[in-house]
This record gives structure tokens, sequence and C-alpha cells, in this order.
């Protein structure tokens, strides 16, 4: 079969079409977006009836993948990182249930933090859920495991962690196709309690899933994604995981004179890092992310074997891995023949021209600044994130999805006043409606204020789950609609949009302000395609 | 045969348009290719770049180690700049020369043009007044890879092929009017060597 052009994260999605998948589940967010757009549009996809539809939040997906593995089918959820702290209730407890249809589980992890508030590394998550992890270095590895991913799956009755980071999610390369697959029928588990997680039942699949270990232990020393490649120079032995072996032998064309353990598969497997200890003098461990296998390979106490990575300095502790960096950890430099010179400048990120958000936030902060100067501004995740920067400067936190609404109560609960919420729609909806509850229930003194771009805009404009629908939410949730106030964010609406604001800062109780109008790259895109 | 190649510019520029024509071309040849793609929060005008590795042999690292790229193609003379530490002694910097303002201490233009000035190897077009010439501000991109034709060390006639099987569904004149530019953007260059 000939090789198609496609991003890691495109690999991925191709190869689970081809494995005979019957749905995935996400909530969109860099750098794991672009598996679940490749289904949404893939012919295949569409003629095989794959579900593919975005969901309101990384649970809500996670949730109805397992449900889709518990009538047998198999099913992919993909999320960036910080989704997984979102999914993380149904993750952690789907290693405890286990599968019936195979059931892979993306998370895209983001190290340097591209489009991220944190580096957090997800194989954390896998050891925690004790269920056993891939890590590709390339594409064609990401197809790979992904395709066979499944089988596996069913195989260990297990959930499957597939970590990525952003170099493999967006770096594109060949990928040779595997033929395709029918999709599975639908079955139910012989054990009628498998799902059922009350604590008499819970106990028991503790004690299997813990049982299961070794087994997997064992998968990962006969898996072809770690392998053991001797060097005639023991004084250093190279644990590679994921990218990392890439960044390594980029330094190392002619083969590395060092033995190398290049690390695909979690658990760790004891067979080949028992060699190496055997043979090496001191062990260098390259991740990108938090430094999980060297940590396990130290050991809290650092005795045995000396091994060097993030935690004693030979590499960064923070940010991502990059071909100069492990040059450095190996006793090499990549030398830089000019400098950048002095005059350039830095290029932030900035909130398009003519977006509504830089009309809301420019009449919100007139109002604020004029009259309030004891204000603050608790934002959230998306586009609107950037009215930190100038000439706004007009947020106090960006935290996690949903947190301006909830952090706005808290901050009012203490005394502050006004307590403002600035959040996008689609965030509102993923994590945002619980927490405008609680304010409803307390009456709590706040204005929150609902950016509606009518798309989730800053991972490429996908479809919001709550478009059309903001109002109905608020009103149901127990907003006095009276203090749902509906605003165009234009520039000849000033006056109005400052008047609404004055008149719901001056309200005591929950007050909701809507400035909605279409994000202009979206708007953009549907005249072209006109 | 090997070239490491950084795309930078702004975004919403389109500098991923000249590296899907060059990959296309390097597929073509059976060559192995990667490409690191900047989404996210940075293509909201601030700055990006796109690492495009091409080689006869398998590609280790996605990223391209400081020193070693052969050629830097840049949409806008200062972000060109930005990527210095990475292109190695012998390789060479094709840039627009229209500056994309959207900072407030964005550097005089002459400076700027000055700073690519002292390089050794380097072209440094208008693309933007060349593809109004010709017809189109939106063939800009082609006019700038067109410039890099001498430096890329894919056959021409691939690279027309190439422009060819992306355009053709948007008509006959569309695909005159690009590889117009393509050859436009060429002669610019070939005149300034």
């Amino acid at each position: 079969m000939s090789k198609q052009l496609l991003l890691g994260d495109e690999a991925i999605a191709q190869a689970a079409i081809d494995a005979g998948l019957s749905g995935v589940y996400a909530y969109p967010g860099t750098p794991s977006t672009e598996i679940t757009e490749y289904i949404q549009q893939s012919r295949t996809a569409t003629e095989r009836s794959i579900h593919s539809r975005w969901s309101t939040n990384e649970k809500t997906a996670m949730e109805a993948a397992l449900g889709m593995s518990f009538a047998g089918k198999r099913a992919m959820v993909c999320m960036k990182h910080v989704g997984m702290n979102v999914a993380a209730d149904c993750f952690i407890n789907s290693g405890m249930t286990g599968v019936k249809g195979g059931l892979i589980v993306v998370a895209a992890d983001d190290p340097g933090m591209h489009s991220s508030q944190n580096e957090q590394d997800s194989r954390f998550y896998g050891d925690f859920a004790l269920v056993p992890i891939f890590e590709p270095s390339n594409q064609q590895e990401a197809y790979d495991m992904a395709y066979s991913g499944f089988e596996f799956s069913e195989k260990y009755g297990e959930p499957v962690l597939m970590r990525i980071v952003t170099r493999l999610a967006h770096s594109r390369a060949g990928v040779e196709s595997k033929p395709q697959q029918p999709q599975n029928k639908m079955t139910f588990s012989e054990d009628p309690r498998q799902f059922i997680l009350l604590p008499g039942i819970a106990r028991k699949r503790y004690k299997m899933l813990i049982a299961k270990q070794e087994e997997l232990v064992k998968a990962s020393e006969e898996s072809p994604y770690n392998i053991y490649t001797d060097g005639p120079d023991k004084t250093l032995g190279i644990i590679a995981c994921g990218i990392g072996y890439n960044y390594l032998m980029e330094n190392y064309p002619d083969g590395c004179k060092h033995p190398v353990l290049k690390i695909g598969q979690y658990p760790l497997p004891k067979k080949q890092l028992e060699r190496m200890i055997e043979a090496c003098d001191e062990i260098l461990v390259l991740e990108d992310g938090q430094p999980f296998v060297e940590q396990l390979m130290k050991g809290y106490l650092s005795q045995g074997i000396r091994i060097k990575g993030r935690l004693d300095g030979t590499l960064s502790r923070d940010g991502e891995l990059n071909p100069d960096t492990v040059a450095r950890a190996l006793g090499k430099e990549n030398r830089s023949v000019f400098a950048v010179p002095s005059l350039v400048e830095m290029r932030p990120p900035a909130l398009c021209e003519g977006c509504g958000h830089r009309d809301m936030y420019t009449a919100l902060t007139e109002v604020l600044r004029s009259e309030y100067p004891l204000h603050k501004v608790f934002s959230d995740i998306g586009c609107y994130t950037l009215g930190a920067g100038a000439p706004f400067n007009a947020i106090d936190s960006c935290v996690d999805m949903g947190a301006s609404i909830t952090m706005a109560k808290g901050a009012a609960d203490a005394g502050l006043f006004p307590s403002v919420a600035v959040i996008g729609d689609s965030t509102f909806t993923h994590s945002g409606m619980t927490g405008l509850l609680d304010c409803v229930n307390e009456n709590t003194n706040v204005i929150i204020v609902i950016s509606d771009n009518e798309t989730t805009a800053m991972t490429g404009g996908q479809d919001s789950a709550g478009t059309g629908k903001i109002e109905a939410i608020c009103i149901g949730l127990g907003v006095d609609p009276t203090h749902i106030r509906m605003v165009v964010p234009l520039k000849k609406n000033y006056e109005e949009m400052k008047q609404i604001i004055h008149e719901e800062i001056k309200y005591q109780g929950v007050s909701v302000i809507i400035p909605r109008r279409e994000c202009v790259q979206t708007l953009s895109r549907k005249k072209k395609s006109k | 045969m090997k070239k490491d190649i950084i795309l930078s510019g702004v975004g919403g520029q389109g500098i991923l348009s000249i590296a899907t024509v060059i990959g296309k071309a390097a597929l073509k040849e059976g060559l192995y290719m990667k490409q690191a793609e900047v989404h996210g929060m940075s293509q909201r005008g601030g700055d990006v770049q796109s690492n495009l590795r091409i080689s006869d042999k398998p590609i280790a690292s996605d990223l391209i180690p400081s020193g070693k790229c052969d050629l830097i193609i840049s949409l806008e003379p200062m972000e060109s700049l930005r990527y210095l530490p990475w292109l190695s002694k012998d390789g060479w910097l094709v840039s627009n020369e229209t500056p994309f303002v959207n900072i407030p201490n964005y550097p005089a233009k002459e400076a700027v043009i000055k700073e690519i000035g002292k390089l050794p190897h380097k072209v440094v077009l208008d693309v933007d007044k060349v593809a109004k010439e010709l017809g189109s501000v939106r063939v800009a991109n082609i006019v700038l890879l067109g410039a890099t034709i001498p430096f890329l060390g894919i056959e021409y006639n691939l690279i027309q092929d190439s422009i060819r099987e992306i355009f053709e569904r948007k008509g006959e004149a569309i695909v005159e009017l690009n590889l117009k530019a393509l050859a436009t953007g060429k002669e610019i260059a070939e005149g300034l060597i």
C-alpha cells in the first residue's frame, strides 16, 4: 500500500478506522483535536457510521466510550493532557471495570506548554489506573499501536492509554496503512457484574487488576515497541522513551555506541531493564515530559546504579526535549552560527481583528476601571484568555475549564465586589454550568459574562455543544430571566453594552450577560466555502 | 540528499501552504519527509514556524538541530531573523520584504532589512508587490516558494506538478496564475544571486 502523509493525530485516526472503530468521543483540545476531526471528515468513517460528534467535555466522552466498549464495540476517546483531569474519575475506574470492546484512550501531552496551562505527563495516570500505556516515537508507530491497540485491549480486558506529545501529534510523515477490519457486533460481558463497582465487587476487580500486572509486564517484555540494542561503550546505557528516541538517534546518525533501550510500551519491561543495569555503569533516561521512568528507576533514595536525566540536572527539569538538549546530555554540542539580532521583538498571539471578545473587553474594562477600581475579572480557557494581553490587560485569572464562574463565586463569598467571570460558550457547557447552579442556589452576587461566539474557537472552530441553548440553560439552572442580558458586541453598541454592565453590577444577585456574535474565523470560512 | 527547511511567518499568513507544495513534490521523488507544524494558540497572530525535513534516508527527529538548517523561508522579514540560530554556515535565507505589523514595538523596516543584509546567503523580495502585479495577492506565498527554487534541491518540474495537482480543482486559470507566480519568484531570485 502507498504511503499517506499524515499528522501523528491523523495516523491514529486512520488506524482506528482501519481497526474496526465504532465510535470516537472527544472534546477539542490542542494537540489532540485533529484525531477526531480526521474521523469526522473521513468518507470511510461516514460510510461505516462511525460515531464522531464532539462531546460536551472529556468526562462525558470517556464515559460514552466506556459505554460503547460495554456493548462490545471498539471505541476511542481523545483529549489533551489536562482533559485527563476532567475524565479521570471514569478513566481510573475503567481500569477497575475493565472493558468488553477494545478501548483506546488517547492523551495528547504538551511538554513546553505550546498551548496549555501545564505540562503534566499522562503516563502517571496510566500508572495510577494500572493500565497498559503505549507511547509511539513516530507517526508509523502511532498508526501501528492504535491499529493493534484495540485487539490488545480486548485480549487483556483493559483500556489502553496511548500517550502522545505535541511534536508527534502535529508533525507529518509518510504512513503505511493496514487492511480494514470489520466492526465488532454488539456483545456483552459474560460477567453481568463486571461493570458494577459496588465495594464488594470492586474489591474483587481490584485484586484481578493487580494480578494482571505481571501479564502486562510480560507483554511489555515481548513487545515489538520495547527494543534493546546493544552497543560497545557500556560506560553509559540509554533508556529512550517515545520521541526521546528520535532525538537520541539524530545525534548518532550511524548508530549509537551505547546500549539503548527504546521504550514504547508500559508497564516497563523488567527483563530489558535488568539487562541494562547489569551491563552498564550509568543510565541516562530520555523522556519528553516529566521524569516518570527516571523516578521509577531512581527510587526516592537514589540507591544503586546512577540514573541521569531531568532529576539530576543532566537535562532541564521542565520544557520539551529537542535535538540540542539531548546532544548536551550526551556530551555533544550543536553550535549556532548566527544569533538572533537584538531588534527582534516578541510577537505574542492576540485576539483577531474584528473579534467580538475585543468589543466585550473594551466595554467591560471601561465600566470597571472608571467606576469600580476594586473589581476583579476571573477568566477561563479559550480565545478570550488573550484578554490578559495588551491593550486590554483585562483579566486576573485563568486556571482550568469552568473555573471563572466558581472562582468568582468564592471571591464574592469572601467579600469581593464586583466579582466578574468571563467565560466562552463552549467552556460554559464544558464545565461552567455546574458552577452557575452553585451561584444560583446561594444567590451569589456575581456578574457572569458568557462571551458567545457560537463555536469552540481556540482549537479551530469546532461545534459548540450549547449553540442556541445558552439562555435556556441559564433559565433552566434558575437564573432570573430579567437578569439574563443579550447584546451584540459591536462598536456601535458600546453605550448599550456599558449600560447593561452598569445595571447588572448594581443588581445584588446572579447576573448573566451574553454578548453574542459569531467568530470572525468561522464566519470567513463559511463565506469562502460558499 | 538532505534538506532541512524552516518556514516562518505570522499566524494566519499561510506558511503551511508552501510546506504542502514542497511536501507533495518530495513524496513524488520518493524521499523521506517530516514536517512539524504549529497549531493552537500561536495561530492567533503570533509567530509561527514549521520544521520541514526532507532526505533520501530515514529521518530521526521532527525538529532541526541548531546550526543545521539549510534554508529559511519566511513570509515576514522580522520572523526570518528569529530562526537564525538554526541556520547553517552555508544555509540560505529567503524572505518577504514586507513587514506584518501587529505589535506596537515592531522595529523600523530598514533596520530589519539591514540585519538580513548582513547574512552571507540571502534573497529578499517583495512578494506582496509581485503577487499584486501578477493579478492576485493570494499568490504571494507561491512567489516566495519560486524564489527558493535555486536552493531547494527538488526539481523545478516536480514543484510545478505539485502546484498543478493542488490547484487543479480551482480551474485552469488559477493553476496558470500560480505557475506564473512560481516562475516569477524563481526569476527574481536568480537575478539576485
